[in-house]
């Protein structure tokens, strides 16, 4: 405990809270009526409402953090609050962790046990003689039972190009970890900015992957479990990457413009690092066990 | 245990400091732990109602066999919105309400780690429900598939409720998780110097756990439900064995979230049972190190049990073999916390104000609940009593005479602190003592029932199960009116109708939420005080 009894600092009222709440029904709300209107010949208004969530969401992040960073710039915060944001935001990359192990599992589950046993193993084989006989229990599931068929996606060519990308954005985003520490402000810059770059032209091959499987592979969201695991592991992890290249831009934009952070105090920059590198960690995961094996 | 403690207080400290926002955005902007804990318990009390409502129209129906007052489809809307409301409304939040209230109190901080993200957890609840809620009323009506919500009732015979059911989750899970680790930094890192680990009381400690298992299991029902929802309206398959998948999946992935669950619902009325034992018997706490370890291992083990919920759905032996072992080796932890209030309470001055009342019922109570969780973990027994009401028995012994008499329990032990007045006892010990005889009418026939096969979410039974369920559901409108007593109590004293409360209010209690004012005044702790 700090023995220097720095007073922690407890904000005054806030009404980006419960503005929050408010954008999170929205989009909650919208989400869901969206889901079910779509393609149905009346259509609806869900889409509108989840996108104005959305919209009040963002406001009020910037609202929100903007609010931080000026308290956080004009010394309210001591070290003992710095050390509050980094646990929370370690066990908040811990629940990250725990929402991909349930899709990882899934997978592991589908591949050892559901597949095998639909093909008659263990001692399933009447599951499998009479209801599917001609299923053939072989991962990637390419015809299911019921007889959807699709082609698997080699994980040489853009997977294994897209892992080299992540990895070179972690030893690029590490540079720009050691030049704010150093204090060499113009290495950190062009590496920081290097890393946003790789991580959007990852996200931009993965665009093309998609266009390809949808188009050449026939690999779709529907095909299957194959296909299931495939786009809600990649997809989610997608989705993580942007949100992850989003923070790191904002981060960058700070640098720049308002040449914000110094070298030993510089949390907001460290936040969107480890979020970075647990990306990272999640495409290994995913490359070794969705693509290659 | 942190009962030697005198939190010493630095005189004239900012204990006066009381400028206090006015009006309705108090409580909306509010960053104040005690204003933030008094709306998640307001919340769940509010919950507690609705879902007993509904619980109401279940027993309407079974009061009599045949069909009454609502057909199947329905009954099965109000089994399920019954059990979603009173897990992650009422028992949830209002644990999270008495953290916030208690936890920065008795470790000595100024609040909680991130008082902005406190404020957005609670107010995502309201939220949540707003949406679940919304689905009574919808075309095709509410969720139907029980609160497990297993596929395929959830996917292919669901209606669109689904999608709002599986967003409005999302909202829950987003608040438990923000809640819990503001909880988690807020013990980790705010604690006062010279609050060391083990000087900890044990409410605390228990809740660092549940938030920890909170933070583990809350993303994987996040994962589940998205399933569901991609399974019903995106083509998936992953519950669908055309497709490669497998309905059991399902269960795997639920029940990995759902027994930890179970003990994210118990674990903090452990600790509440923890505090007001010693403070009664006038005794520290008996084994104070053993209910840490015993706690920790009960959160590890949760993790490890969860094939006890699919005994009866096919899986390998061995699988059951390790799950009845692993199911039965919580139950010595769970004996150990037992054996150790009751020793607590051996050879202690005693008294039975009505705290105390609800924990000793609490003892007996959640014991009994237990031990027939022994009975139903045992592999060929609970192919029996599996989906009949003796289950229904089993975890309502836990949950209500558990759960909520714990959480109960703690609002008596608190309430003094929180508005500065005592409640009535008499009121009170009338609240108890109905409150105790209603709910065993309602819930002890159950295992007889159970027993007898009785199945679990139907609306209609066999002839000879008739007078048990007429009883049963008489017992249920006694105990939901019981609860009136409650809210009664609870009002006067935050009208401040009553006694003075002393600033120990309790003869016995120790620590350091009993050192300060009743009521404890809007800003406690601003300098650290040093414990001792
Ligand atoms: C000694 C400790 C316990 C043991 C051995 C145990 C065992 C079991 C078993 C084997 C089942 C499955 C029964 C079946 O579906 O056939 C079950 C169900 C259940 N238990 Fe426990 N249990 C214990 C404690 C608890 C506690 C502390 C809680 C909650 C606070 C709890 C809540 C539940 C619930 C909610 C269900 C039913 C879930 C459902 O199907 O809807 N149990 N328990
Ligand atoms: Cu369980």
């Amino acid at each position: 405990m700090s023995t220097t009894h720095q007073r922690y600092y407890v904000p005054h009222d806030s009404g980006w809270p419960i503005f929050g709440a408010v954008a999170l029904l929205l989009v909650g709300y919208g989400a869901a009526s969206w889901v079910t209107q779509a393609g149905k010949p009346e259509g609806g208004n869900g889409v509108y409402i989840f996108w104005a969530g959305i919209a009040l969401l963002v406001v009020m992040l910037f609202g929100w953090f903007g609010t931080v960073i000026r308290e956080s710039t004009s010394g309210l915060y001591s070290d003992q609050l710095d050390r509050s944001f980094r646990q929370c935001m370690a066990w908040f990359i811990f629940s990250e962790v725990m929402f991909f192990l349930a899709f990882f599992g899934a997978l592991f589950y589908a591949r050892v046990i559901a597949v095998p046993w639909l093909g008659g193993a263990g001692n399933n084989a009447m599951t499998g003689e009479l209801l599917w006989p001609q299923f053939d229990a072989v991962w990637p599931v390419l015809k299911t039972p019921g007889g959807t068929e699709t082609q698997p996606m080699p994980w040489s060519g853009i997977p294994l190009i897209n892992t080299l990308i992540l990895l070179a954005s972690s030893v690029t985003l590490q540079v720009a970890h050691t030049a704010i520490e150093l204090g060499n402000r113009a290495r950190l810059k062009v590496f920081l900015g290097l890393t946003i770059v790789l991580g959007a032209v990852f996200l931009g091959f993965q665009v093309y992957e998609y266009v390809h499987a949808y188009r050449d592979l026939g690999l779709r969201l529907d095909s299957g479990i194959y296909g299931n695991t495939f786009f809600l592991l990649t997809g989610f992890h997608g989705l993580h990457v942007t949100i992850g290249a989003i923070l790191l831009l904002v981060i960058w934009l700070r640098i720049v413009i308002k040449d914000h952070f110094t070298a030993d105090k510089h949390f907001g920059f460290q936040a969107a690092a480890w979020y970075w590198h647990f990306v990272d960690v999640v495409w290994l995961n995913l490359f070794i066990f969705v693509y290659v094996l | 245990m942190s009962t030697e403690q005198t939190g010493a207080l630095h005189p004239g400290e900012h204990l006066d400091h009381e400028h206090k926002p006015r009006g309705i955005t108090r409580w909306l902007y509010s960053t104040n732990h005690k204003d933030i804990g008094t709306l998640y318990l307001l919340f769940s009390l509010a919950m507690l109602f609705i879902g007993g409502s509904l619980a109401m129209v279940i027993r309407a129906e079974l009061f009599q066999p045949g069909l009454q007052f609502v057909d199947p489809h329905f009954f099965n809307q109000m089994t399920t919105v019954h059990g979603l409301v009173m897990v992650f409304g009422a028992v949830m939040p209002a644990f999270v309400g008495l953290a916030n209230w208690m936890v920065p109190l008795m470790i000595g901080a100024p609040d909680m780690a991130l008082p902005r993200v406190n404020n957005w957890s609670f107010w995502i609840l309201p939220c949540a429900f707003a949406i679940l809620l919304s689905t009574l009323f919808m075309e095709g009506g509410a969720p139907a598939a029980g609160w497990t919500f297993y596929a395929p009732l959830s996917t292919t015979y669901s209606s669109d409720s689904t999608a709002f059911f599986v967003l409005a989750v999302h909202l829950m899970g987003v608040s438990s998780i923000m809640g819990a680790i503001n909880i988690i930094v807020t013990i980790f890192n705010m604690r006062a110097p010279g609050m060391t680990w083990m000087k900890l009381p044990l409410f605390v400690w228990t809740w660092l756990i549940t938030a920890f298992l909170l933070i583990a299991v809350m993303p994987v029902l996040a994962g589940v439900v998205t399933m569901v929802l991609t399974d019903k309206y995106f083509g998936t398959s992953f519950f669908d064995a055309a497709g490669g998948g497998d309905p059991v999946m399902f269960q795997h992935i639920f029940w990995f979230f759902g027994h930890p669950e179970v003990y994210i619902m118990i674990l903090p009325a452990f600790g509440i049972i923890s505090a007001i034992i010693p403070t009664f018997a006038r005794k520290p706490l008996f084994g104070y190190e053993s209910m840490v370890v015993a706690t920790a291992s009960i959160a590890i083990l949760s993790f490890l049990v969860w094939g006890h919920h699919m005994f009866t759905v096919g899986m390998p032996v061995a699988a059951e073999l390790f799950f009845m072992y692993a199911t039965m080796l919580i139950a010595v932890p769970t004996g150990v916390k037992v054996f150790n209030w009751v020793a607590t309470m051996w050879r202690g001055s005693m008294t039975f104000e009505v705290p105390m009342m609800f924990a000793l019922a609490f003892i007996v109570l959640f014991t009994i609940g237990g031990l027939s969780g022994l009975m139903l973990a045992i592999t060929p027994a609970d192919f029996q009593y599996q989906d009949t009401y003796f289950v229904v028995a089993h975890f309502h012994y836990v949950l209500v005479t558990g759960a909520v008499f714990g959480i109960i329990a703690g609002v008596y032990y608190w309430l003094p602190k929180w508005t500065g007045v005592m409640y009535s006892e008499r009121l009170a010990q009338t609240h108890f003592w109905c409150s105790l005889v209603s709910v065993n009418i309602l819930f002890f026939p159950m295992h007889f029932v159970g027993l007898a096969g009785m199945p679990r979410r139907i609306p209609d039974y066999a002839l000879q199960f008739a007078d048990l369920n007429a009883l049963m559901s008489i017992g249920g409108l006694l105990f939901g009116l019981s609860q009136l007593l409650f809210v009664w109590g609870v009002v006067r004293c935050m009208r401040g109708v009553g006694d003075k409360a002393s600033d120990r209010v309790w003869e016995g209690a120790q620590g350091l939420e009993w050192e300060i004012p009743s009521p404890a005044p809007y800003h406690t702790f601003e300098t650290p005080p040093v414990v001792k």
